[in-house]
């Protein structure tokens, strides 16, 4: 079982993400789940979302302590959150951010795997403006999912949302992350 | 088809599927969205139901009662202080033999306030007179919500009947969720016989009637029957939706991994699934344990739950929420089913996981742990709690 746990602050689409990666999922035939930090919603502030992937029925139904990857969408949550704490053996330390992924380890002190790719910076080229998607892409590369199931459920699920204009440019955004993610090297 | 979806969405998928005549319903959370999806579906000429959204549960339950008594097919959905406003209403429903089937979204009671899952509320209508399913999964609260519609339905039965599931552990928890197509759902549930309808002017009937103590006393005799009588229908309703859906209902109660089990824990909801989980992790180092759930807790099944622990050496009884000055409900309920066992393990009480407290596989290893233990005692312990 893959487990996942999302640092993002409210109304930067972490959670949608988290669903969204849940799908994609599904279209593996795999066991999901996907919940964001049960609690007030605000605007701003710190929240976390959950996935668990597996090729058996979920049954457990804690928070994740344990991840197997832990995703920082803003990057200002690094020092507070301290995401990387708790993080599996051989997890990975997914970071939004301008720096590379050497520094995010000076930053850290995270002795594991990071790919640090700025989702910010990649939202702004594609003209979409939210890291969130990008942020999938990315999480997508490091468990390994095949590119078309990625591209597929981002095309149906925010297809009934958005604009064919924004679907296009969401849909480069998350490709760019996903080949960045993937070829990122460990700093 | 396998779909993601919240414990909301699975319910309101079933209610979309029962298409219930009238749904009167307001909303709180964590059960809302199972109002906003069902709105929705009005609003889009999906069903035709009438969605009455009344100004508060107490109306809802009211309204539900209207329309039952003149031979609609009814729902609604509510959490915590809903209910506890509700259930006024509630014993009027069952005392009128009304077959409504509510959503339950399990949530604290007030003070303090807090939006998150125990079941204070299941267990404040305990007594009312409705029959009560626990659910594990959100595939559960679909399957069940269909089946609690027939049993409420029977003949013999005419109950409401309340539908648990955690609030946002299995509502706002997106996860696999294998719905029945429109078309069986709808044959499997069938179409209400009204009895005795309100609406049926040609054979005029009174509901809601006085009674003295020449009559109160059999009327609610009658009325424990027809709560006595879902043991029977809920074996057979669940037996032909197991064999429609793929699905390994078998009883009132799940056992998993009781047949050797030395120790177990008793449970029920989302916890059950945790305690699985544990289960599997002192097995693989070759302790015998075991978890037993209870899907039915009201009519509440003594006998099978006697049988299930008979061969147990100690078992923990886990109850989301206090009934104060007294034991746990659950643990209650298991004590009276063991009072008449020659066989019959020892018992421990633990409230865990008020008010959202997480509840995590390392609190069902301490259960366990402290199983090894265990004493005659008649005293409450915790899960997860700061002391």
């Amino acid at each position: 079982m893959n487990e996942i746990r999302w640092h993002g602050r409210g109304g930067q689409g972490a959670k949608t993400a988290s669903q969204i990666l849940a799908q994609i999922n599904l279209r593996e035939g795999k066991f999901v789940q996907s919940f964001p930090e049960f609690g007030p919603e605000r605007s701003g502030a710190p929240m976390r979302a959950y996935n668990r992937i597996s090729d058996e029925e979920i049954r457990v139904h804690s928070a994740v302590y344990s991840p197997d990857i832990a995703v920082v969408v803003d990057e200002t949550l690094l020092e507070a959150e301290r995401p990387w704490e708790g993080l599996k053996e051989g997890g990975t330390l997914v970071v939004n951010t301008s720096c590379s992924a050497k520094e995010i380890r000076g930053r850290t002190g995270y002795g594991g795997r990071i790919v640090a790719l700025d989702a910010d910076r990649i939202a702004r080229a594609a003209g979409t403006g939210f890291a969130n998607i990008p942020m999938l892409g990315a999480v997508a590369a490091v468990l390994g999912t095949p590119w078309e199931l990625v591209e597929e459920e981002v095309r149906e699920t925010m297809g009934e949302r958005i604009s064919r204009d924004m679907l296009t440019k969401n849909i480069a955004a998350l490709r760019t992350a996903y080949e960045t993610a993937k070829g990122a090297s460990d700093g | 088809m396998r779909k993601v979806m919240t414990g909301h969405k699975a319910v309101a998928e079933a209610m979309r599927q029962i298409e219930p005549d009238v749904v009167a319903v307001y909303p709180i959370t964590p059960q809302s969205e199972i109002a906003e999806y069902y709105a929705q579906y009005v609003h889009d000429g999906v069903v035709h139901s009438e969605l009455v959204p009344v100004e508060s549960e107490h109306s809802a339950m009211s309204a539900c009662v209207g329309a039952a008594a003149a031979g609609a097919r009814v729902m609604t959905a509510t959490s915590s202080q809903g209910l506890a406003l509700m259930v006024e209403v509630l014993y009027i429903a069952a005392g009128m033999r009304l077959p409504i089937v509510m959503a339950l979204a399990n949530r604290s009671l007030s003070a303090p306030i807090n939006i998150h899952c125990d079941h204070a509320d299941a267990y404040l209508a305990r007594d009312a007179g409705a029959f009560q399913i626990f659910c594990e999964s959100a595939q559960e609260a679909y399957d069940y919500t269909l089946i609690a519609q027939r049993i409420a339905e029977h003949d013999k039965v005419r109950i409401p009947g309340i539908v648990n599931l955690d609030g946002f552990t299995l509502t706002h928890t997106s996860q696999v969720v294998e719905p029945l197509e429109d078309e069986a759902a709808k044959k499997f549930v069938g179409p209400l016989k009204a009895l005795y309808p309100l609406l049926d002017v040609d054979h005029p009937v009174s509901a809601g009637t006085f009674a003295m103590p020449d009559y109160y006393f059999e009327l609610k005799r009658a009325q424990a029957a027809a709560i006595e009588e879902v043991a029977n229908v809920f074996l057979k309703v669940q037996q032909d939706y197991a064999s429609l859906a793929g699905r390994r209902y078998a009883g009132f109660i799940e056992p998993y991994r009781m047949d050797d089990a030395e120790r177990a824990v008793v449970v029920m909801g989302s916890t059950a699934g945790t305690a699985k989980v544990a289960v599997d992790g002192l097995r693989k180092k070759g302790e015998k344990v075991g978890v037993l759930k209870v899907w039915l807790y009201r009519p509440f099944p003594y006998a099978e739950v006697a049988q299930a622990l008979a061969t147990v050496q100690a078992a923990a009884i886990l109850d989301r929420a206090f009934s104060f000055g007294a034991m746990g409900a659950l643990y209650s309920d298991v004590a009276a089913a063991l009072a008449h066992s020659e066989r019959r393990p020892t018992l421990a009480n633990y409230i865990y996981g008020l008010g959202g407290r997480d509840v995590t596989v390392d609190q069902i290893l301490q259960a366990f742990a402290e199983l090894k233990e265990a004493r005659p005692e008649t005293r409450l312990r915790y899960l997860g709690l700061r002391e």
